[in-house]
């Protein structure tokens, strides 16, 4: 089935205008015009300056960072969970199903209980990262210690094992050092507000690689929606697929999460929106999934901090209070099916 | 498990005694001379003197009466075997001469030094090890919901001071501490000589034509405080204002702020209240995207405060209305 032209260039078009609205709005008042005179002076120097010292720092280095940060999230968490809906053939995935949340969780917990004195800042994300890559692997061990080969339904169910068990360590360790507690919940709940540019580089690799490796297997995951028995005699290698979809998914869903919390809904909201109003080739599903993820996870940013300005409200609150409700419309809108 | 039988036998022979003599069943029926203490009434404090408290001591200290935010509290005797689970209590009941009645402090009670730190939990306190204790009073500010039910089950008096909403408060709780343990007179003195400190701290202020504005981080994702929170008196004593006044509607006193807000408002002071908890420091600030530009940074005007201090509500809020005051002092000496 062809999508139509019309999407993808709503895609294009929607991912522009996110980017347009992050950059001129915001708790600090910038004027647009000044805005893209600075833009443009940096790109090609000339005289004058367009933005004051504080406000040209504001933009070029908590603004137009956290855009991108909020781009590439989005897209990493929405292009993520579209893979995993595929490779498991179940509406209900989402980047966090093989207890990545729990093991990310986990990781932030025992740093930021235990590892004060030392800056938190540095440790955290690889904290974030390895837990969640750990609890993944522990998942696979897992699942492949009951049957010989990795089926979809083991290894969703030691998917939850896992995350059950390191949830629950997550949560002695946080009744014990309850004074920790604000800081933990606030990782939790996702934040992209306090960012630079260095951890818009730390994620920039594993999104791009992530995505092109997922963006490959779109096809795969096509014939493999049918079964896994009728896609092996198509040819496809189907537990092959499985784990290397899977391994890159979860690469970049840890990069993602290490430097922004574990922002919810968007790995499952934005595929199965745009399934509905689209369809669910996942060949097409995919790229789709990347252009409107970044713009959700964007405007949802920008949601979040302009709301309530000068204070902020927490990501994972705009997304699940924003999504869920659009989510419902859309459901009851369209004759598309889940699938 | 062998601590279980152990434990019941403590706790009947406590419950035992505690039958033996009077209840707060009894309470009714208590004699005693009536303490009358008069508390002037607080006026908010801006910019102007603290507020005073005067305290009328009449008749025997015991049979007192003390109020806590569990209501009126009967204690018989002078207690000898506090147990204090509040860091900011103990801080007090030692400031109050209270000291050597208190028995066990809990685990996050480590000022004054002298203070008996145990493994008790204030957020979690475990009734069964407390009453191990063999206490005669017990200071929270923090129920879970049973344990005072508990105590008053066994008969042992709890006094629950939750955390000042303003320095009125502050006096009050030191005052029904002191009423509590039998120092009135003691309780009376530090408040006036902490009113006395207060008064001498602001009298050495410079004057300024506009409020000071100030920053005050809790943590490193830009939590803050508004001036209508009990940290903002202290601060307005000295002239100060907070930039998160805006936002304090919805997030009652303790907004988090975007980075973006706080650059563009440009403090004149940054307090650093995560040293201890974030590893902040004046460094780790001046390093941060885009905050190289603040006035603040540039002036030097940062204060590193001890987590404790700027989070309790005892005595040492003196100590930190000096070490504020000083930096102020200090930045406008210089420009």
């Amino acid at each position: 089935m062809r999508v139509s032209r019309l999407w993808w260039a709503a895609a294009g078009v929607s991912l522009v205008v996110a980017v347009l609205l992050g950059v001129a709005l915001g708790p600090a008042s910038l004027r647009l015009g000044a805005i893209l005179a600075d833009v443009l002076q940096t790109v090609s120097p000339a005289g004058g300056e367009a933005l004051g010292d504080t406000q040209h720092a504001i933009l070029w280095q908590l603004r137009i960072p956290r855009v991108v940060l909020a781009g590439l999230v989005g897209a990493m968490l929405a292009i993520a969970g579209a893979s995993y809906q595929g490779v498991f053939r179940n509406p209900l995935a989402d980047p966090y199903l093989l207890g990545v949340a729990a093991g990310a969780g986990l990781g932030a917990t025992i740093v930021i209980v235990f590892g004060r004195l030392d800056g938190v800042s540095l440790l955290l994300p690889a904290a974030a990262f390895f837990g969640a890559l750990g609890a993944v692997v522990l998942t696979y061990l897992l699942g492949f210690s009951v049957s010989g080969t990795s089926t979809t339904a083991t290894l969703i169910v030691a998917g939850v094992a896992i995350a059950a068990f390191f949830t629950a360590i997550q949560t002695f360790i946080q009744q014990r050092n309850a004074e920790a507690l604000r800081q933990i919940y606030t990782w939790i709940l996702g934040r992209l507000g306090t960012s630079g540019w260095d951890e818009v580089l730390l994620v920039l690799p594993y999104v791009v690689v992530s995505s092109t490796v997922l963006l490959i297997y779109g096809r795969s995951l096509d014939v493999m929606s049918v079964g896994d028995a009728e896609a092996r005699v198509l040819g496809i290698r189907v537990s092959r697929v499985r784990l290397v979809v899977v391994i890159f998914a979860t690469l970049g869903t840890a990069a993602a999460v290490a430097v922004t919390g574990l922002v919810a809904f968007v790995g499952i909201i934005v595929p199965h929106t745009i399934r509905l109003l689209v369809g669910s080739a996942y060949r097409s599903l995919l790229p789709l999934s990347l252009l409107f993820g970044a713009s959700f996870l964007i405007v949802a940013d920008l949601l979040a901090r302009t709301l309530v300005a000068p204070a902020e409200l927490p990501i994972g609150v705009i997304t699940a209070f924003v999504g869920a409700p659009f989510f419902a419309v859309v459901l009851r809108t369209s004759r598309g099916s889940i699938g | 498990m062998s601590r279980f039988p152990t434990c019941l036998v403590l706790g009947l022979a406590l419950v035992a005694t505690a039958c033996g003599g009077a209840t707060s069943e009894d309470a009714t029926d208590a004699v005693g001379e009536e303490v009358t203490t008069t508390t002037a009434a607080p006026a908010s404090a801006t910019a102007g003197p603290a507020t005073t408290t005067t305290v009328a001591i009449a008749g025997a200290e015991f049979p007192a009466i003390a109020t806590g935010d569990n209501g009126a509290v009967e204690i018989l005797a002078r207690p000898e075997a506090v147990v204090s689970l509040s860091p900011t209590a103990t801080e007090i009941l030692f400031a109050i001469d209270a000291g050597d009645q208190v028995i066990a402090a809990d685990s996050l009670s480590d000022y004054p030094a002298e203070a008996p730190t145990t493994s008790l939990s204030a957020f979690e306190p475990n009734v069964e090890a407390i009453a191990e204790l063999g206490p005669d009073l017990v200071v929270l500010s923090f129920d879970p919901g049973d344990v005072v039910a508990s105590f008053d089950a066994l008969g042992i008096p709890t006094l629950v001071q939750s955390a000042a909403l303003s320095i009125a408060d502050t006096y009050e709780q030191m005052l029904q501490l002191g009423v509590a343990t039998g120092n009135r007179d003691a309780a009376a003195a530090t408040i006036k000589q902490m009113q006395a400190d207060i008064d001498e701290v602001v009298a050495t202020l410079p004057a300024t034509d506009e409020p000071i504005r100030y920053y005050h981080e809790l943590d490193d994702t830009y939590y803050s405080v508004a001036s209508t929170t009990f940290i903002g008196e202290i601060y307005s004593l000295l002239g100060m204002i907070s930039i998160a006044d805006g936002a304090a509607d919805l997030n009652f006193g303790y907004p988090q702020l975007s980075a973006e807000f706080i650059l563009e408002a440009d403090p004149d002071v940054i307090l650093l209240a995560d040293t201890m908890c974030c590893g902040q420091d004046a460094t780790t600030v001046s390093e941060r995207p885009g905050w190289s530009n603040l006035t603040a940074i540039a002036d030097g005007s940062i204060v590193e405060l001890e987590d404790d201090v700027a989070s309790r509500w005892g005595p040492r809020i003196v100590d930190l209305l000096a070490e504020v005051a000083a930096i102020l002092v200090a930045t406008s000496e210089a420009g």
